[in-house]
């Protein structure tokens, strides 16, 4: 078991690969409460796969740099996102199918784009993650992405619950609801494409919905919820890197397939929300309700 | 009348107040004078802009034309002093919080982003729930409360902001009818103890019995004053159109 857990550290590469799934699986499942809470995980999937143009443009503008790629991909995000704000305003179409457009056809871009500047063999990193490549220089921009993400939310957890729970009465009661709906969405757009390396932008909707989601099965507690959603987060996608190097398997889908069977766990067998337990309990309680 | 938990008399200005919604008027030159102490419903068929008076006294929505006077201020945005009650189907009742978390939120116009709570918010937050007959409940997962429950939750949350105003939307709506008893109550309490109650109303056979004033709302006021001056058949007739009001709202 010990051998199990050592051996694959003593290559520097899956020292990284730890370190980096933790800590990507850490903010990333602290922030996926907030998308559970705000059930918006449709909208920032859409945007999940505007990145890939973003990236693609940016590579092609100024190479491939630390910070060239995630700044090309938060540039696409931001376009997109206010872009389908824009055509939902601007027109009669609802902003769910205004996102829809924008980000398939942005998305269609970036597949031909990157295809063209001669960066194929990476085409299947960016869609579903290399986190075997990482660099020292990645690890540090995840921790100071993952500190300040942490950071941020944490300090506004207070206003934000309110805005979730409900955004009109946070509003007198004097919570500034729609700069910190913004400021929220840029946190988890910055979390999402730090994720990118592990699980590609075809899979960051995995990292960034399923832990919370899994947590929201089992508790009512909302600091468990998001506590807990970073501690399955992390440990799930640490996991899934070592099964992964073991199994020969691709780590990035790894990491969400790791995650979508521990929700199916808590689907089944939650004690309080579980299928089973649910269904034990349905008899009893019929007529008893108020 | 005086507030009894302040000892002032404070009235509430509403003057020709517009409000539009993209291309449709919702709200047009409405009015209203009122004070602490009273019982005011809102009474007026759907799209009548009941939810849409409750909403810009709240500060939630920009004004047309027309002012709101509080206290002799102008309620700009939003106001420690006014309380927003929602109606209960439009909130997540599955958000995992207690029912303390949700009258702890009342506290926000003092304790801010980070503030911890100090034993006067504790304080605050404790009487509110006593007052409401929530304190055996306060742990409880708001998921696990009855409607009149749900409804007291909000009326605590008040409570714990320390308004004077209550703007209630529906608070009648899908309570039983020993419930709404004790709510009417409740909310009779509330205004005999100096605060001001506004409130949206479906229910017309109630309406003598819970309110002292009655805004006849159609867009713009059919009637305002006293229930007994303004509450009856001609100005009914008036604010639900030439047909009688719908059988649903009478029964």
């Amino acid at each position: 078991m010990i051998d199990w857990l050592t051996e694959p550290l003593q290559h520097p590469f899956n020292q990284r690969a730890l370190i980096a799934a933790l800590l990507i699986g850490l903010t990333n499942g602290y922030a996926s409460a907030f998308v559970v809470l705000k059930k918006s995980a449709l909208q920032v999937g859409s945007l999940s796969h505007a990145l890939l143009p973003g990236i693609a443009v940016a590579i092609l503008v100024a190479g491939l740099h630390d910070w060239s790629a995630f700044l090309g991909a938060l540039f696409a995000a931001l376009l997109i996102g206010l872009g389908s704000l824009a055509v939902s305003r601007g027109s009669r179409l609802d902003h769910d199918s205004a996102l829809a457009i924008l980000y398939t056809a942005a998305f269609s871009g970036g597949i031909i784009l990157l295809r063209r500047i001669g960066v194929t063999q990476e085409m299947d990193a960016w869609l579903f993650g290399n986190i075997m490549g990482l660099r020292d220089s990645d690890l540090w921009t995840n921790y100071w992405i993952s500190l300040g993400a942490l950071g941020i939310l944490t300090a506004l957890h207070r206003p934000l619950l309110m805005t979730l729970f409900d955004g009109e009465v946070a509003a007198t009661l004097g919570v500034p609801v729609r700069s910190l709906n913004y400021l929220l969405f840029a946190i988890l757009i910055i979390v999402m494409i730090s994720s990118l390396q592990a699980v590609g932008c075809m899979l960051a909707l995995g990292l960034l919905v399923t832990p919370a989601a899994t947590v929201y099965l089992l508790t009512d507690n909302t600091n468990a919820l998001f506590w807990g959603g970073s501690l399955l987060g992390g440990l799930a996608s640490a996991s899934a890197v070592l099964i992964g190097w073991h199994l020969n398997l691709e780590q990035g889908p790894a990491i969400v397939l790791v995650l979508g069977a521990v929700f199916l766990l808590a689907f089944v067998f939650g004690p309080k929300y579980g299928l089973i337990s649910r269904s034990k309990r349905r008899p009893a309680n019929r007529g008893g309700e108020n | 009348m005086h507030c009894a938990h302040c000892g002032h008399h404070h009235e509430l200005n509403v003057s020709g107040v517009r409000v539009r919604y993209r291309n449709i008027l919702a709200l047009d030159d409405v009015s209203l004078a009122t004070s602490c102490g009273a019982c005011v419903a809102l009474i007026g068929p759907n799209g009548a802009g009941k939810s849409t008076l409750l909403k810009a006294i709240a500060g939630l929505i920009p004004l047309e034309s027309g002012g709101i006077v509080w206290r002799g201020a102008k309620v700009a945005k939003w106001s420690r002093e006014i309380a927003y009650l929602p109606q209960r189907e439009n909130v997540d009742w599955n958000f995992p919080v207690t029912v303390r978390g949700v009258v702890r939120m009342g506290r926000y116009p003092q304790t801010g982003w980070w503030r911890p709570f100090k034993a006067a918010d504790e304080a605050a937050v404790d009487k509110a729930l006593a007052d409401m007959d929530l304190t055996d409940l306060h742990n409880r997962q708001i998921s696990e409360l009855s409607g009149g429950q749900q409804q007291r939750v909000f009326l605590a949350r008040a409570l714990t902001q320390e308004a004077h105003v209550l703007l209630l939307d529906e608070p009648f709506t899908g309570l039983d009818r020993t419930t709404k008893a004790t709510l009417a109550a409740t909310l009779r309490r509330l205004a005999g103890e100096g605060r001001l109650i506004i409130a949206s109303h479906h229910d017309l056979e109630t309406v003598r019995d819970i309110y002292d004033e009655a805004l006849l709302l159609r867009r713009s006021p059919v009637a305002y004053g006293p229930v007994g001056e303004v509450f009856n058949e001609t100005n009914l007739a008036l604010t639900f159109g030439p047909a009688a009001p719908s059988g649903k709202e009478v029964a």
